[in-house]
């Protein structure tokens, strides 16, 4: 018997397995079984999932820890007079729950780059860091900046409240929907790389 | 009833969920019952922050703050970048004028220079901000370049914010209108 035919006995066998009756089960059990189950599954899938969301996995790797990390640290998204912190995937990672199944598929990428180490060293990062944050720049301004406005809504600004230029500013591009918040405010959480050829403003 | 046993099945999901839902609200009311953790007693004395400022007060060393040298003050509390975005008048004609508004976290290096995202000719107009002289974009042989000027790029080496902090040192500087609007001064 050659090794294709037996496999295909296999399958054959255990796809007529799955398409019996349960022999030995009752109906309750499988139900109240696959109920149990299903919750564990969801349970533990959205306790990985949120544990991968976390500034602490975030810089576990030397990449994140030893270079954005450190940069974000003397931002006013870091440290500021109301106590209020934004981590990284507050910023990076979009909140809606089909958006963020869609970005953390694209994070497989990340993986294999942690894991063949396409940026070992400083230098590394900073030969990749324009392609990175066009990267980032190009979702925000897809999806006109969803993650700065999850917290800074136009509508909730109290533009009485800012300095009068950036009242003015924000009154003039902002409110018109002519601009997004990435426009301008690019490399406010980060360092920027060299900006010959990209747009600020 | 022509499918019992799926009519089973799911009346079981459905009760199973109500006791998850029943388990999950008690054990939210369980936890909510305990309520705030007291504050910890026996919290650090509040360092008094005020200086021991005098000003003119006749000692040598105005940085010292009139606190002798073998007893260290507490420090003067931090001043404020004042950020009301009103020009300065210059105090002589030639003076860089101050920056009216705060700069924190502006970048400005090889990468980027934040200040002519808004101060450079052409985005000017966008943001409604001053644009820079024509001399910061000429060189040293008063050729005018396409962009800023290298020797006039880093903004801070001439222009510079005012905070609040109270002056160090007195300072009876006169701009030459005020010379000239006194009696015989245009003479």
């Amino acid at each position: 018997m050659s090794l294709v035919a037996r496999v295909r006995a296999h399958a054959l066998a255990l796809w007529r397995t799955l398409r019996a009756p349960s022999r030995h089960y009752s109906l309750g059990f499988l139900t109240v079984a696959g109920f149990v189950a299903g919750v564990l599954f969801w349970g533990g899938f959205n306790t990985a999932l949120e544990a991968t969301n976390t500034e602490r996995f975030c810089t576990g790797c030397h990449e994140m820890r030893d270079n954005v990390f450190e940069e974000l640290k003397g931002t006013i998204h870091y440290s500021n007079r109301s106590g209020v912190r934004a981590t990284c995937p507050d910023c990076h990672v979009p909140h809606d729950w089909t958006d963020k199944i869609a970005r953390k598929m694209q994070a497989s990428k990340e993986v294999w780059g942690k894991i063949f180490g396409s940026i070992d060293t400083r230098e590394e990062f900073l030969d990749h860091r324009l392609v990175l944050a066009t990267h980032e720049w190009a979702r925000l301004k897809a999806n006109d900046s969803l993650e700065c406005r999850n917290c800074h809504d136009y509508d909730s600004m109290d533009l009485t409240r800012q300095s009068p230029r950036a009242a003015q500013v924000h009154k003039l591009w902002l409110g018109t929907g002519e601009k997004t918040c990435i426009d301008c405010h690019k490399g406010i959480a980060h360092r920027l790389p060299d900006m010959s050829g990209v747009p600020q403003g | 009833m022509r499918n019992k046993p799926l009519a089973v099945a799911a009346g079981l999901v459905l009760l199973l969920s109500v006791l998850v839902f029943v388990a999950g609200w008690m054990f939210g009311r369980l936890g909510a019952r305990h309520g705030p953790v007291p504050a910890a007693a026996g919290a650090p004395v509040p360092v008094d922050a005020r200086a021991v400022f005098v000003p003119g007060g006749g000692q040598i060393d105005a940085l010292r703050r009139g606190v002798p040298v073998d007893q260290e003050g507490h420090p003067p509390p931090l001043a404020r970048v004042e950020n009301a975005d009103l020009r300065r008048v210059r105090a002589y004609p030639m003076q860089p004028p101050t920056i009216p508004h705060a700069i924190d976290g502006y970048q400005v290096d090889k990468n980027s220079n934040r200040c002519m995202l808004c101060h450079a000719r052409a985005n000017a107009a966008t943001f409604q901000a001053p644009p820079v002289s024509v001399t910061h974009y000429m060189d040293r042989d008063d050729q005018f370049l396409a962009t800023i000027s290298p020797r006039r790029y880093f903004c801070n080496q001439c222009h510079v914010v005012q905070t609040d902090a109270p002056t160090l040192v007195a300072n009876g500087f006169r701009d030459i209108d005020s010379v000239l609007a006194q009696p015989g001064g245009g003479q």
